[in-house]
């Protein structure tokens, strides 16, 4: 089963259900994450980093911007609109990736994270890279097309926060205790990246990804490998501390990143801007 | 060659091979013997140049998230990456000049904290409006390419190849802020009203930006020594005017009203004449008394604070290795 296109797509119904609530976890998980990282900007250890996080959150915002693309393509409306005006129950990503920072705001006393940055960037880039991988070969050609193309930038990210990941885990007392404490904190939300959400069972029978059992199952090995390499393992299995975002539950962190993205938008979203 | 012949020279004699070398309009590299006035005035003028591409993507930072569309969040977050980059750049030149008094980038950050090390007076103010965004990069962007042009010609070649990357990228800055700025010239008579609103208000901080005709305006200059060394080919006021009559015809242009009634172009002096800003308060700007100095100051400095746990953990490990 292959659709060529949005037109035969939209010829089965179930999969085209399937495929829409895909592309709105793909599509809301990097908006919000590279949000996040552009809030970071000026703020990074050091200027280099500040170059590098820069970069790679206008990747990620970008790969955001092709995901809205296609749920264009898909009569949901324009991406400009999908991405703006959508209030925080409709949105579909991860509750993990719309945490803030840290304390303070972007502007105004910002006491950020940056082991939680490592952390967390450094997990959602392995489960993507893995989504990427299964999507390669997606029922839904232009999605593998698309995936094909963000692999290549996924890459570099990965290598970068593997970096970054290694130094902080062998280093300082200090760097270990922040980072172990990031660690937990990160693991005890992961499973709402991981599920795939109500319609996962749907999306897998249609051949738009493979199952979330599947993909779960790489990334734990994935995460485990430079774990263990760095000696540490957190308890239990990934959680859903604050929520599933997939079905919808979201925190006033959403919220307040929503009312800043569209402040201007919403201003009058018919002009041109 | 010249290194080697120079070694048992005079510093006078040294000093006079080393101002032939400018006359002739030779590049001067990082490992020359140069004056130490020199070595000063490459710091001073560079390590502002790179603070200020470093405080300069902080007020843009605040409308990165906020950009309108999809298009414009990519655009603006390709911007602040390129000033960032820019300050890198540069930061690595300075560092270069320093190395031989013994200076690191340490002692630059911590001279931006105390207020020794100025930025651009542009970057000391408010951007409360989306406006703002886009007269910023039209504008001030415009503005930076003017002066930074000048320099493409250094007589200090790490400097003047710095500003040749960083001059094609603003040209794309510039762009972007004039595609802002043609959406809402072009649209609803809110958006009309908050640009004009806007440009009313950098109008006298763009001027600024030049800096003062002549030292009366505010004391110490350094203009004079940087035109003897080649570092700059131009005056302020020179810039100014070239500044005029790159954008004023394209202001106009697009229907906005420069808020200076007396502004004119004087055919028998070829200049324009305009109302002259407010030097005193250009003073207190610079030194850090502008209307976002110490927020914007404190941004950085907390946070550097904050991720100094993470310097020290690299730190750490260069030690191991």
């Amino acid at each position: 089963m292959t659709f060529e296109n949005a037109e035969t797509l939209s010829q089965n119904k179930e999969a085209l259900s399937a495929c829409k609530a895909l592309l709105y976890q793909l599509a809301d998980d990097d908006f919000l994450l590279a949000y996040r990282g552009s809030e970071w900007l000026g703020l990074a250890p050091h200027i280099e980093e500040d170059v590098a996080f820069s970069s790679i959150s206008q990747d990620t915002m970008g790969h955001a911007v092709m995901f809205y693309q296609l749920l264009e393509e898909l009569g949901e409306g324009e991406a400009d609109r999908i991405s703006h005006l959508r209030t925080p129950a409709e949105f579909r990503n991860a509750i993990l990736l719309e945490m803030k920072n840290g304390e303070g705001s972007y502007v105004e006393k910002p006491d950020y994270d940056w082991a939680f940055a490592v952390v967390r960037n450094l997990f959602y880039d392995y489960a993507k890279m893995i989504r990427l991988q299964s999507l390669k070969s997606s029922s839904y050609e232009p999605l593998a097309h698309m995936a094909r193309r963000i692999i290549s930038e996924e890459y570099y990210h990965l290598m970068h926060w593997e970096m970054w990941f290694r130094q902080l885990m062998t280093s300082t007392p200090e760097a270990r205790e922040r980072m172990e404490q990031a660690i937990r904190r990160v693991w005890s939300d992961f499973g709402g990246v991981l599920t795939t959400g109500p319609e996962g069972k749907q999306i897998a029978a249609a051949g738009l990804m493979e199952s979330e059992e599947v993909l779960t199952e790489r990334w734990i090995q994935k995460v485990s490998a430079i774990l263990n390499e760095t000696g540490f393992q957190p308890e239990g299995e990934p959680g859903m501390k604050s929520g599933n975002g997939r079905t919808g539950e979201h925190t006033e962190d959403l919220t307040e990143a929503l009312a800043i993205l569209s402040e201007v938008y919403r201003k009058d979203p018919a002009a041109q801007w | 060659m010249v290194l080697e012949l120079t070694r048992d020279l005079s510093y006078e004699e040294k000093y006079e091979r080393f101002m032939e070398r400018i006359e002739a309009g030779e590049r001067i590299e990082a490992d020359d013997w140069m004056p130490d006035d020199y070595r000063e005035a490459l710091i001073r003028l560079i390590s502002m140049h790179a603070v200020s591409e470093i405080m300069g993507a902080l007020p843009e930072k605040e409308w990165t998230p906020k950009a309108p569309t999809l298009h414009r969040k990519l655009a603006i977050m390709a911007k602040v990456q390129d000033e960032m980059g820019h300050g890198q750049l540069l930061l690595r030149v300075a560092e270069d000049l320093m190395k031989p008094l013994g200076k690191n980038r340490e002692d630059i950050m911590q001279d931006l904290f105390s207020g020794r090390l100025k930025f651009h007076n542009v970057f000391h103010m408010k951007a409360p409006t989306w406006g703002d965004a886009g007269i910023i990069a039209w504008l001030v962007d415009g503005a930076a390419i003017i002066t930074q042009s000048m320099s493409l010609n250094s007589s200090y070649g790490p400097y003047a190849r710095a500003l040749q990357r960083i001059c094609a990228e603003e040209v794309f800055h510039a762009q972007h802020g004039e595609s802002i700025i043609l959406a809402l010239a072009e649209g609803t008579e809110e958006q009309r009203s908050m640009l004009q609103k806007s440009l009313t208000e950098w109008w006298p901080a763009l001027l600024m930006f030049f800096g003062p005709k002549s030292k009366e305006n505010v004391g110490k200059s350094h203009v004079n020594k940087n035109i003897k060394y080649k570092i700059r080919t131009k005056t302020n006021e020179d810039l100014r005017q070239e500044f005029f009559n790159k954008y004023i015809p394209r202001i106009k242009s697009i229907g906005l009203e420069i808020p200076d009634k007396t502004i004119h172009f004087d055919e028998e002096k070829g200049e324009w004449v305009y109302e002259q800003p407010d030097w005193n308060e250009f003073k207190k700007i610079v030194t850090g008394h502008g209307p976002m100095s110490e927020q914007r100051l404190s941004l950085r400095r907390d946070s550097y604070q904050n991720t100094r746990w993470v310097r020290d953990a690299l730190a750490s490990r260069g030690k191991e290795a």
